[in-house]
């Protein structure tokens, strides 16, 4: 059975129809990245697999707990499916006026359904910056660390509740280029380590290398999906061979440096 | 008498009145209203019309009247609806009532200062509303509400002597006391005067202190 199961998802942004009915299954285990043009409505799907957008309609599953967004769920039905998610968002969003320890366990003390005493939270905390290699920096703050250290921490808060499924939301596009190899390494090896994860990224190579399966979202449905040689290798769809054209050769439509080419 | 006699007499009853009366009417009031305006700046941005209703019509109040005004309507309802109070307890409650809705705005403002993937990260480590407000949100307004509420704390001290006129025992009502049998109101009210801007210039230092306590302790 799959992890993670969702049916006919569709979220209305004002006028602006943004997801217009997408299916989507995720086996334990795998790793899925979800790519596609900026404004395809991947995001927001993303958010709306734990509760962050509350589509108008469609159906969300994730290991027993079901969330039906027609049927305005409460707060306690949204807050169980999001006991089963860890979520890593672009900008990292880490608490600034706590220390990178604090930021990875205030979940663990302060989150009503765990609860946990101060010096369990504290050696699982530690552990965890540990595997992300931050070990060193748990009691410094957030603003004394580099774009790529702050984006581990946020995915080390995201591990501290131990979720079923991890969500990575565009986790390297905020970084400067050289530091993305640390997170991206960091992800390949939470994936080896059998966690179950899906991510929206640019990130072809990193998609082509870890990815089970790639899926390709454009103006509010998926497109194609399957591994990464069908997808990216193999594109059937027009629209994504024009996607991944443009992404891995941004520089194809200068006609200017086509004809420097040419002659 | 001798002016500087009569102001160097009257010094420590004035500073004493200071300490008895200004001081702890201000701190009080301000802590209590700094309780009042965090609870009308979350029903102003509640999701509860009846909520949002209620916070602005009570800003909409407190800062369309004057405050000598509400010190008189507080001083005289008790009596009318049969409650004993003394003046100390009304002047108190006034000032609350006041500093609640001018500070009300200031933590409004403040909390959608700090970034709305706040409230987000919150809600994945799955801390509910009060936690997520006591130990993410208001921790971040707090620190950048400082300099406005700092402004409103050193209203406060002087505004404090509006309760004079129901007679609680501050610094300008001892000032008048003094001063009634001298006929000498000119030495005494510069006195009480010097005495309040020496207060405001303590808390001036205080305010850049907490500042930089803040700065020191985290960036937003």
């Amino acid at each position: 059975m799959s992890l993670l199961s969702v049916r006919g998802i569709h979220k209305t942004f004002g006028k602006n129809q943004v997801i217009r009915g997408i299916d989507l299954d995720i086996e334990p285990g795998t790793v899925t990245v979800i790519i596609g043009p900026s404004g395809c409505g991947k995001t927001t799907l993303l958010r709306s697999l734990n509760g962050l957008e509350s589509p108008e309609k469609g159906v969300v599953s994730i290991d027993s707990v079901q969330v039906n967004y027609a049927e305005k769920p409460t707060a306690a039905d949204v807050s169980l499916l999001r006991s089963k998610t860890g979520f890593v968002f672009q900008a990292h969003h880490l608490f600034p006026h706590r220390t990178v320890l604090q930021n990875v366990t205030e979940g663990l003390i302060y989150g009503p359904s765990l609860k946990r005493p101060a010096s369990e939270a504290n050696a699982l905390g530690q552990s965890l910056l540990d595997q992300v290699g931050l070990g060193d920096k748990a009691k410094a703050y957030p603003s004394d660390l580099s774009g790529g250290q702050q984006q581990r921490v946020g995915i080390a808060r995201a591990l501290a509740l131990q979720p079923k499924l991890l969500l990575f939301d565009e986790p390297t596009s905020a970084l400067d280029p050289e530091i993305v190899g640390d997170v991206l390494q960091l992800m390949r090896k939470l994936a080896r380590e059998g966690w179950t994860m899906a991510v929206v990224t640019h990130e072809i190579q990193f998609a082509k290398q870890v990815a089970n399966n790639v899926v390709f979202v454009d103006q509010g449905v998926i497109v194609e999906q399957g591994t990464p040689q069908e997808v990216l290798a193999n594109p059937r769809h027009p629209r994504t061979r024009e996607f991944l054209r443009r992404v891995l050769d941004p520089l194809a439509d200068d006609a200017e440096y086509a004809e420097e080419v040419a002659s | 008498m001798d002016r500087w006699q009569l102001a160097l007499d009257s010094l420590w009853p004035l500073v004493r009145a200071a300490l008895i009366g200004t001081i702890p009417l201000t701190l009080i009031s301000f802590i209590l209203g700094l309780i009042v305006a965090v609870l009308i700046a979350l029903a102003k941005l509640s999701k509860i019309r009846a909520l949002r209703l209620f916070g602005s019509f009570y800003v909409s109040l407190i800062r369309g009247t004057p405050l000598l005004v509400q010190i008189f309507i507080i001083f005289y309802v008790f009596p009318f609806i049969g409650i004993r109070m003394d003046a100390w307890t009304c002047g108190i409650i006034a000032l609350t009532v006041n500093v609640g809705g001018y500070a009300a705005e200031t933590i409004r403002g403040a909390i959608l200062a700090v970034p709305k993937g706040q409230w987000e990260a919150s809600a994945t480590i799955n801390l509910d509303y009060v936690t997520t407000l006591r130990r993410i949100i208001l921790p971040q307004a707090f620190k950048i509400a400082v300099p406005p509420l700092s402004n409103t704390f050193i209203s406060l001290v002087k505004d404090s002597s509006l309760v004079s006129t129901i007679g609680v025992l501050e610094l300008l009502r001892q000032a008048q006391v003094i001063a009634t049998p001298t006929y000498d109101f000119l030495t005494l009210y510069i006195e009480a005067a010097l005495i309040y801007w020496a207060i405001c210039i303590v808390l001036s230092f205080a305010q850049k202190r907490l500042e930089n306590y803040f700065d020191n302790k985290a960036t937003v």
